[in-house]
């Protein structure tokens, strides 16, 4: 379970759901890995405003991570400003009968062209590189103890929590 | 806006028009369908620009490819003299650029003789060009349209290539060269389509809650989506240290684009219910076992095996019917509840979904009041058909953390006959065909 996915999970008991001690399931006995995924900065400006940032917080200090910043970041916090990292370059496009036309690919909004920054490197090493691969998560509402084991969490009740 | 004729797969015929909408839609492309026909794989569109052409084929798994048009005709007269009034203006533009001519026909073909003399009845246009087979700057392809069995093509069209589609990318996936797969995993064409019409891509965070050996979050990674895969049975989902979920990941290189996999049941999923899921796609269980190794199991929900020529796997002797019956229509509703809760603002639910091919569709498909039904694309076999289904999160309404699902009345039946109205049927055009047999 990569710690992004933990800001996801909460209880799976459909009583608890409802009450705020259920979210997020907190980690004991875990064992963390680093598993390197490739850099991906569209994916955290897109995730960026559904990312619940106190409870990331609260998983870091779970795990024993270096603190976060307590605001959460804005987009423009992931990428270098213009005057850091060099103006921005406008795309050339080959277009039709080989006239050239220039396109600006950042309001199309597929392509990232700006440079991203150490924040958005730590992030993505936060949430995306670091895995749970061993341990329990607990609902601090009913007690429940989900395990993990190889790094999958198994989220199925017992007959008598359903 | 200029025209263009897109060259479609003669397959999947009713899935060909949603997955170019869902691409138009992705790549903000306006789109206008000028002759559209599921008999045909000739299809007229009008579109802003050559980049948005490239752009909109590109990804498409049912196009082979689209050109620019420079003409069309019932006959060759025709045909020429529509290419004269569209194109002259244009010739000189060709002048000396190297160029090859193509002749393809559907439902029909000529010789290599008569091929050379069409490619040369195009000589007025005077290109000087050298003519190369490989790597000319254009090339031009002559479509024939013939009806059955006619000796002449009732359509001709003339056109300028200007990107392919991407059907080579099925080979690439093709279940036969994957590490790991089940008897009910998705063949990868449905897979790719799927992903398309859900509008998975970059940056975007997709789910599969039924994943079995994940088909789905695979086809959406391709095109770039982040994904997460769950499913009921955890042996499925862990599987074999060599052969398992992740292992189809890495050998598609795929790796970076797997957010997590995990074992869970939709009706009691711990995902938190908020609209953080772009995209959700899923082929949901159809209440039948699979076999016999899963006897006893608690969760005796696994999906309908379709043997290759088209019977359902529940004909095949050790059949047993789930123990806990659950009605499907039920489970369907669960899902688009779990959409409706989940979704984000147009983000799209596909779901598979099996149907008898002479049952009142209209009936059966499910319904939320949160989500619109955009396409229903169907796939048929002998006896019965699967369905997709695709809705989108209509926007604003409900973002609470909780949204209850609406009480309804299911078929109150003491069987799992009574409460899944496909199984059912089928059931009973099995004993009708045993009868016979
Ligand atoms: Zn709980």
């Amino acid at each position: 379970m990569k710690i992004l996915t933990l800001t996801f999970l909460t209880c799976a008991r459909k009583s608890c759901k409802p009450e705020p001690t259920s979210y997020p399931l907190h980690p004991t006995s875990a064992e963390l890995e680093i598993i390197p995924v490739d850099f991906n900065p569209l994916f955290l400006r897109a995730l960026l405003p559904r990312l619940d940032w106190p409870t990331l917080r609260i998983l870091c200090e779970a795990f024993g991570l270096p603190g976060l910043q307590e605001e959460a970041p804005e987009e423009d916090a992931l990428f270098l400003q213009p005057e850091e990292g060099g103006a921005m370059e406008d795309v050339e496009v080959q277009g039709e009968k080989g006239k050239e036309v220039v396109e600006d690919v950042e309001k199309k909004g597929e392509e990232e062209t700006r440079e991203a920054s150490q924040l958005a490197k730590d992030l993505h090493h936060l949430l995306l590189e670091t895995t749970m691969q061993e341990g329990k998560l607990v609902c601090g509402c009913c007690g429940h103890e989900y395990a993990v084991k190889e790094g999958i969490a198994n989220f199925l009740l017992p007959a008598h929590l359903v | 806006m200029p025209d263009y004729l897109i060259r479609l797969a003669q397959a999947h015929e009713t899935f060909r028009k949603p997955e170019l909408e869902s691409l138009a839609e992705l790549l903000d492309i306006r789109l206008e369908f000028l002759e559209y026909s599921p008999d045909s794989p000739h299809c007229l569109v009008r579109l802003e620009s050559l980049k948005d052409a490239e752009k909109l084929i590109t990804r498409s798994i049912l196009t082979d490819s689209i050109c620019e048009l420079w003409g069309q005709g019932s006959d060759y007269a025709s045909l020429h003299a529509d290419v004269k009034e569209r194109t002259t203006h244009r010739w000189p533009d060709f002048l000396h650029a190297s160029f090859r001519f193509s002749v393809f026909g559907y439902q029909g073909k000529r010789d290599t003789k008569s091929h050379s003399s069409i490619i040369d009845s195009f000589s007025y246009m005077g290109f000087l060009g050298p003519i190369r087979m490989k790597n000319a700057d254009h090339e031009f392809i002559v479509f024939e349209e013939y009806g059955i069995r006619e000796p002449e093509p009732k359509r001709i069209f003339l056109g300028r290539l200007v990107a392919r589609g991407s059907r080579p990318v099925v080979s690439k996936y093709d279940l036969k060269k994957r590490s790991y797969i089940s008897t009910t995993s998705m063949d990868a064409e449905l897979a790719l389509i799927t992903a398309n019409i859900a509008k998975a891509s970059a940056g975007k965070l997709f789910y599969d809650p039924f994943m079995g050996t994940g088909g789905f979050p695979i086809a959406c990674a391709h095109f770039g989506a982040m994904c997460i895969g769950s499913d009921i049975d955890g042996r499925t989902v862990r599987a074999t240290p060599d052969r398992n979920p992740l292992t189809n990941f890495k050998q598609y290189g795929l790796m970076s684009y797997c957010l997590d996999n995990f074992v869970s049941d939709l009706t009691n999923s711990p995902l938190k219910c908020e609209r953080w899921l772009d995209g959700i796609v899923c082929d949901p269980p159809y209440g039948v076992r699979e076999g016999l190794k899963v006897l006893g199991s608690r969760t005796g929900l696994h999906k309908l095996v379709i043997f290759e020529d088209g019977t359902p796997a529940h004909l095949a002797p050790g059949f047993i019917a789930p123990k806990r019956p659950y009605s499907f229509d039920a489970m369907l509703d669960d899902i688009l509840h779990f959409a409706a809760c989940m979704l984000v603002d147009n983000g799209r639910l596909s779901m598979w979904m099996p149907t008898a091919t002479d049952e009142d569709i209209a009936l059966s498909i499910p319904q939320n009041e949160h989500l619109e039904l955009l396409s229903s694309c169907i796939q048929t076999f002998n006896k019965w058909s699967r369905r997709l289904l695709t809705y989108r999160r209509l926007p604003g309404s409900v973002t609470g953390p909780v949204m209850p699902r609406p009480d309804k009345e299911y078929v109150n039946g003491s069987t799992a006959d009574d409460l899944n109205n496909f199984r059912k049927m089928y059931f009973e055009g099995f004993r009708d065909k045993s009868s016979k047999g």
